[in-house]
């Protein structure tokens, strides 16, 4: 599905992302993990097609196109979603307002007739268990005054109304108690079948309980380093990043 | 003397006798007092302060036609001209060229007392009140006012009584109409006595695509507790000039809103003079505008805390493409007895290019020391982070400006009370932030 090539990219000229490899397939869930700084959110924003980071080299290719070549919202149209670490608030833009466009631009996208009013309220009440987010939120503006752990409830709604073949989710975990976080990871769960993909980015092994990887690569100074299995995510936890920095360091001594 | 001065003491002394002939002693006096005050004054000059964002001499002096009295026009209302908001249900008065339309009703009392009307035709049968209130609600200070005093023959009248509620709202709708570029100057009086209420709504048009200068005065005295609602859309082509002047007088307890929307126009300046002649006033006034390619668009404001404990409150928002021009000043002045004011006044513009430009200033004078006043003003573009948002949700980049643009023209869209004009003219805003004709559904001049 999503096939990354020796990618590269930089912020103001200065190197983020070093050359990342990376291949995900339908039905797996991959797990970024990787101290401050090391380009998890950069790696985000050049796969989405935000424009502060500049693609230096490198090739992504997504179901068979070139994904850089994309402007952002035939990315998300293809099936690429970002759930954001900090959704932004858009007063007096309605959500219902926000997400009837989206999706109806998808289904333009895809060759389909636009849903009725009836029809999307129709969806949007089906999904909205799904999240157990709450009708007063989807009644009001985008984000707008909602608490950290709602906006990010509101992020998952959002993905399980466009049904996106690869979610990129990224620290969604940041700022989220521990009801928060399940509802948030649950969510997530049910919305995975053996044709989509996810991308998890975290700091902590925390969000891989209820989310359970495949995969998981660590990332560090902008270099996949070391990928394994979801045991190298309870590893990371018990012994800290330096210790792969170490193992990395010393790999590059001999 | 300057040459604009010139043309209208000429205009002046030409037609005084004729004038004088119809009018009672007290409008002639009016005029005289005018003209004196633009001869002595003048216009005023480009770096004056008041007009510095909006130089409007040279279209003052530049010889369009005026009429003193109604210039005989075909004008079939039905055909031409339905009402724009079609769920809205107004008294509808029809200005064309500045005078009254009708000329079967110029002057209609209500059951309840309630008159409306024409203003030239109240002038000769309720002198007495007339001369109570017209223009009582300024001192002479600006020729634009003067000018329309010394020239100006008609206009809407209404007079509410005490305790009358007005409940339909009145609809004026201005239209302008000739083969020939004109210069139109109307005058609106409207009287509100103690605990009564009335809504306006103004609605300006232009039907013919020659150039037009408008230079109107509405003046609007609230009693004690009276409540009045005040509704400006302006909607003219690039070749108009629109300069408004309007002067609200609020007695103890009264309450007062205006909103101005100007949809389209080519220079548009909008004065707004409030004053505070008792306790406990309250006034409100929200103005949006949209602008395109050489268009100017200049509101400026002038709130007069003169009395203790009144509030009031000051929202203006502007959205400009192209060349685009506009300008905001707000100036609240909190005299030395108004404590217990509260004063909030902010003006916030998005300019799409690099080329629009917006002046915004606010001034506040205050001489009082126990008082609530904030006042901000912004002028940025559209927050990038917000239109990526929307974008990685799969919405284009056009619609996710559209929409961007829209909520924030919302904020004063959501302040208009009356339904169905709120729906109307969210409607409208929305089809010209896209670029589409926002003429009204039934109206013949296809505006650009």
């Amino acid at each position: 599905m999503l096939i990354i090539n020796n990618l590269k990219a930089s912020i103001n000229n200065k190197e983020i992302l070093k050359g990342i490899n990376l291949t995900v397939k339908a039905g797996e869930v991959h797990a970024i993990m990787g101290p401050n700084g090391s380009g998890k959110s950069t790696l985000a924003s050049v796969l989405t097609g935000r424009e502060y980071a500049q693609v230096t080299s490198g090739k992504v290719s997504f179901l068979g196109d070139d994904l850089l070549e994309m402007i952002p919202e035939d990315r998300a149209r293809k099936g690429i979603f970002l759930s954001f670490q900090y959704p932004i608030e858009i007063p007096g833009v309605s959500m219902v307002n926000f997400m009837k466009t989206a999706l109806n631009e998808h289904r333009k996208y895809n060759g389909l007739a636009p849903l009725s009013a009836s029809d999307f309220l129709k969806v949007m009440r089906d999904k909205k268990s799904l999240v157990e987010i709450d009708s007063n939120l989807t009644n009001r503006a985008v984000n707008e005054g909602f608490s950290g752990g709602e906006k990010k409830k509101n992020e998952i709604f959002q993905m399980a109304l466009l049904e996106p073949k690869l979610a990129i989710l990224d620290e969604t975990d940041s700022g989220l108690d521990i009801d928060a976080l399940r509802i948030v990871a649950n969510g997530v769960t049910k919305l995975k079948t053996s044709e989509n993909a996810t991308i998890v980015i975290t700091h902590y092994q925390r969000l891989l309980d209820y989310i359970v990887p495949d995969f998981v690569h660590v990332l560090m100074d902008g270099r996949i380093v070391k990928s394994g299995t979801k045991e190298l995510a309870y590893e990371l936890e018990e012994k800290g990043y330096d210790w792969i920095k170490k193992e990395v360091y010393s790999e590059e001594k001999i | 003397m300057c040459d604009t001065t010139n043309i209208y003491t000429t205009l002046y002394n030409n037609n005084k006798d004729i004038f004088a002939a119809s009018d009672p002693e007290f409008i002639t006096k009016l005029r005289s007092d005018a003209m004196k005050f633009i001869s002595e004054n003048g216009f005023p000059a480009k770096k004056d302060e008041q007009y510095k964002y909006s130089f409007l001499e040279p279209h003052f002096g530049n010889g369009y036609k005026r009429y003193l009295a109604p210039k005989a026009i075909e004008f079939d209302v039905s055909h031409l001209f339905r009402c724009d908001v079609p769920a809205l249900d107004t008294h509808v008065i029809i200005l064309v060229n500045g005078f009254y339309f009708d000329k079967v009703n110029t002057l209609r009392t209500h059951e309840n007392g309630i008159v409306i009307g024409s203003l030239n035709e109240a002038i000769k049968k309720y002198p007495a009140l007339i001369e109570k209130y017209l223009a009582k609600s300024y001192s002479n200070t600006d020729s634009y006012v003067a000018i329309n005093t010394a020239f100006a023959s008609d206009g809407v009248f209404l007079y509410v009584p005490k305790n009358q509620q007005l409940e339909k709202p009145i609809q004026i709708i201005n239209v302008l109409l000739s083969d020939e570029e004109l210069m139109v100057q109307h005058r609106n009086l409207f009287i509100l006595e103690p605990n009564s209420s009335a809504k306006v709504v103004v609605c300006d048009h232009t039907l013919s695509p020659v150039k037009f200068l408008t230079n109107s005065v509405n003046e609007i005295f609230a009693g004690e507790n009276a409540h009045f609602d005040y509704f400006k859309v302006q909607n003219e082509h690039n070749d108009s000039v629109h300069v408004s002047h309007s002067f609200i007088n609020q007695d103890t307890a009264s309450n007062c809103r205006s909103t101005t929307i100007t949809l389209h126009g080519g220079v548009v300046r909008n004065n707004l003079s409030v004053k505070f002649n008792g306790e406990g006033c309250e006034n409100h006034a929200f103005g949006l505008f949209v602008s395109d390619q050489n268009q100017h668009v200049d509101n400026n404001l002038f709130i007069d805390h003169a009395k203790p404990n009144c509030t009031s409150n000051q929202q203006f928002k502007a959205i400009l493409d192209d060349a685009s021009t506009g300008a905001f000043t707000g100036r609240i002045l909190v005299e030395r007895d108004a404590q217990k004011t509260a004063a909030y006044q902010r003006n916030s513009s998005i300019l799409l290019t690099d080329e629009a430009r917006m002046n915004s200033k606010p001034q506040l004078e205050i001489y009082a020391d126990d008082v609530k006043c904030s006042h901000g003003a912004t002028v940025g573009q559209l927050d990038e982070e917000a239109l990526f948002y929307l974008r990685s949700r799969g919405i284009s980049e056009r619609e996710a400006r559209l929409m961007l643009m829209y909520a924030f023209a919302f904020e004063i869209l959501n302040e208009i009370k009356i339904e169905p004009l709120k729906d109307r003219m969210s409607e409208l805003i929305e089809k010209r932030l896209r670029g589409e004709l926002s003429r009204c559904n039934n109206c013949a001049m296809h505006c650009s």
